[in-house]
């Protein structure tokens, strides 16, 4: 028995408790098999830590731990320290999830990163706190309905617009910073590999769908996380010391509607005239993304402009006009 | 040789003769000069440790906590809002069961925030599963920091040794620092049972539910009530190579014959045995009891000392708002079955200095109430309005 050998024996075992279609179990199945178990596994609070470890039982094959939400990365900060001092060269990669790593996380991690720690962070982005609840975080696309963004008479879910994390990373000008999924292994595969030759500290962001908060099928999780890469809205990027230096370029754009209709957190944008207004929004956030990575040979056939140019009054990303805000408060 | 040091220099030098591997910290006052000498010297080459500027306390700790399960010695110092920016991590540490060490510069909380010295900070983090040990003077923080690694490590608890901010970290007083072969023959080099390595994987940090958490929280507690013994063993070991101790658990001074024992903690002890001194010339059988380990409470050797006096006094520099004083109820606790009377005075907060004539006021004036378990405040102003209050006029 080789626990080296990933056709055996996977890094993060079966028998943990995910969900069925866990697109954060699939992404760290992954990642942690492209590094193998001769690396330390430092984990933020959240889904990953709760499924795999549970009274006494682990699902990981190799050296992990747990300590606070917040504190992932300052904790890889020390384990680097620890090893830098003795001489080790054991990688060290911190694995943390939307609200680990774009809210409660993120003072530490920009800390890591600015001190130049030899860490990679990855984030499995479900875009909400899923396993609280389904409750919003700052990576929850606007218009997302959650537990604590409801859509409801006078608004359409989220009224912010989706972290633009990846950039925030890429601001420290550090050595290499990049999006992937789970619908495309062998980029994936080449961004981790990419990441692992790298000294210094690196950024993986991995949307990572989750059927139960995402209210989709199960079966799907792949099929969703292809679809947010098609229509635009999660751009497959690299970003080496601030400069973006790859992308995945789209043979043609997919309507956002394609990546929305099966997502039950999306539904109640189909339901009414306030939520077109929100689709043709997120439909022109796709549009920006593209236009802004280069995506297509093309130029986007659609609206860009009119839809981000939506009255937003420093409310961050909420789309509706405020007359239709306004109108609807004044009802009641 | 003994060296004219400031507190903060002394415990840095401590520090530095403990090796560690790995320092992190984040700037506060008054604890940063310890960090600033320890910076000195790892850009000098004096200490070979990574330093670690931390973006937050909370950083600071999380930093340090990784340093150990990556197989380092630690060190970090915070105060006040820091440390209560660390409690979160605090109690991880704890629960982890890492050898861990740290100053905290005892400093007031705010609001209305106070750089000065009290002990609210590291009170209120006492159930966090820590030792905690106060420290009286400079050369007792210096030789407190190096047993604190030995405790540490020894029992895989983290220690916070607690020194007053300013009247310590600031006050120069001379201090006799050991040779560095004499603290490596003290101090084994780090080991930790279960360090992260690839060779023999290990997970930390997994989540526990109703089956067996309380398990691991009485572990936790007994870990802590068992340490006692190893830190009177390792105080008396540190006397028997370094020819000085730092107290134990806990250290009477005058109490053959004492009626009224006078109980406090940290560098306003030396104040009060030289008013145990004038008032003994006087004749009054008073004496008083330096509480060096907070935690684990030394209950059952307080109540051996205090077996036979017949009043006590409890001078704190903390408060329980809403409750009172926290060690005063934690001895009354212990002699509930004595049934000697403990009167509960909180003074010194903020930096109010507690002088000699404010503690033999305390000592002259605080007598038994008839419902018991009045607090009084300590006080160097006159406040004609709080007839509780014990002024010096």
């Amino acid at each position: 028995m080789d626990r080296r050998d990933p056709f055996r024996h996977n890094v993060l075992t079966s028998g943990h408790r995910a969900c069925s279609g866990c697109g954060e179990a699939m992404a760290a199945r992954m990642v942690s098999d492209l590094i193998g178990p001769d690396a330390i596994y430092i984990n933020a609070t959240g889904c990953l830590q709760v499924f795999t470890t549970h009274n006494q039982q682990s699902a990981w094959q190799a050296p992990w731990i747990h300590s606070v939400f917040a504190n992932a990365a300052a904790v890889a900060s020390g384990v680097e320290a620890a090893l830098r001092a003795q001489r080790k060269k054991t990688p060290v990669v911190v694995q943390a999830g939307d609200g680990g790593t774009f809210d409660i996380g993120l003072q530490c991690l920009s800390g890591m990163i600015e001190r130049g720690h030899d860490v990679l962070f990855v984030c499995y982005d479900n875009e909400a706190y899923m396993n609280t609840g389904v409750q919003r975080s700052s990576s929850t696309p606007h218009a997302v309905h959650t537990t604590t963004s409801p859509p409801g008479r006078v608004s359409q879910g989220k009224r912010h617009l989706k972290k633009d994390l990846i950039s925030i990373i890429a601001a420290h000008n550090m050595p290499y910073a990049a999006t992937a999924t789970i619908a495309y292994f062998p980029d994936l595969k080449a961004k981790v590999e990419k990441a692992m030759g790298i000294t210094g500290p690196r950024f993986l962001h991995l949307l990572s769908p989750c059927p139960l908060g995402w209210a989709h099928d199960s079966a799907l999780s792949v099929s969703v996380s292809r679809l947010a890469v098609e229509t635009g809205l999660f751009p497959l990027v690299e970003l080496e010391h601030g400069e973006l230096t790859g992308v995945m370029r789209l043979a043609e754009q997919k309507p956002v509607e394609a990546y929305l209709r099966p997502q039950g957190r999306f539904k109640h944008l189909f339901d009414s005239k306030e939520g077109g207004v929100e689709l043709r929004h997120l439909q022109a956030l796709a549009d920006a993304r593209i236009r802004r990575y280069g995506l297509l040979e093309t130029d986007t056939q659609w609206d860009t402009h009119s839809a981000m140019q939506s009255a937003r009054h420093g409310r961050g990303g909420y789309a509706s006009p405020m007359s239709t805000v306004e109108a609807l408060n004044s009802d009641a | 040789m003994k060296r004219l040091l400031e507190g903060s220099q002394a415990v840095a030098e401590a520090v530095r003769l403990c090796r560690p591997q790995v320092v992190a910290a984040y700037p506060i006052t008054p604890q940063t000069h310890i960090i600033e000498r320890l910076a000195q010297h790892v850009a000098d080459g004096e200490l070979k440790a990574e330093f670690i500027n931390a973006e937050s306390e909370f950083g600071a700790a999380s930093i340090v906590l990784g340093a150990v399960v990556g197989g380092a010695r630690a060190f970090t110092a915070t105060a006040s809002q820091g440390l209560l920016l660390m409690t979160e991590v605090l109690y991880n540490i704890a629960g982890l069961r890492l050898p861990l060490v740290m100053v905290c510069a005892n400093r007031a909380v705010g609001a209305p925030i106070n750089i000065f010295s009290d002990h609210q900070d590291s009170m209120s983090v006492r159930d966090a599963g820590w030792i905690q040990l106060y420290v009286e003077s400079n050369q007792e923080a210096a030789d407190t920091l190096i047993q604190a690694y030995r405790i540490a490590e020894a029992c895989e608890l983290p220690v916070m040794v607690c020194m007053d901010g300013f009247l310590l970290t600031h006050t120069f007083e001379p201090v006799d620092l050991p040779a560095q072969v004499a603290v490596d023959n003290f101090l084994p080099p780090f080991h930790f049972s279960r360090t992260l390595d690839p060779a023999r994987p290990m997970t930390l940090g997994g989540a526990s539910e109703v089956d067996n958490y309380q398990e691991y929280r009485v572990a936790q507690h007994e870990a802590l009530e068992n340490a006692s013994a190893l830190i009177e063993a390792f105080d008396a070991e540190f006397g028997e190579q370094f020819a000085r101790t730092c107290g134990g658990l806990v250290q009477g001074y005058c109490l053959d014959g004492a009626q009224t024992v006078l109980l406090g903690m940290g560098s306003l002890m030396g104040a009060v045995r030289d008013v145990v001194d004038k008032l003994r010339a006087r004749g009054e059988a008073v004496g008083a009891l330096r509480l060096r380990c907070f935690r684990p409470f030394p209950a059952s050797a307080l109540v051996r000392l205090l077996s036979g006096v017949q009043r006590i006094i409890v001078l704190e520099k903390a408060i329980s708002i809403g409750a009172g004083g926290i060690v005063a109820a934690e001895l009354r606790a212990a002699l509930q079955q004595a049934g000697t009377p403990v009167e509960g005075v909180v003074g010194g907060l903020g930096g109010r200095d507690l002088t000699p004539d404010v503690i033999e006021k305390i000592f002259q004036e605080v007598t038994p109430d008839e419902g018991g378990n009045t607090l009084r405040f300590a006080s160097t102003h006159v406040s004609p309005d709080s007839k509780k209050e014990v002024d010096n006029g």
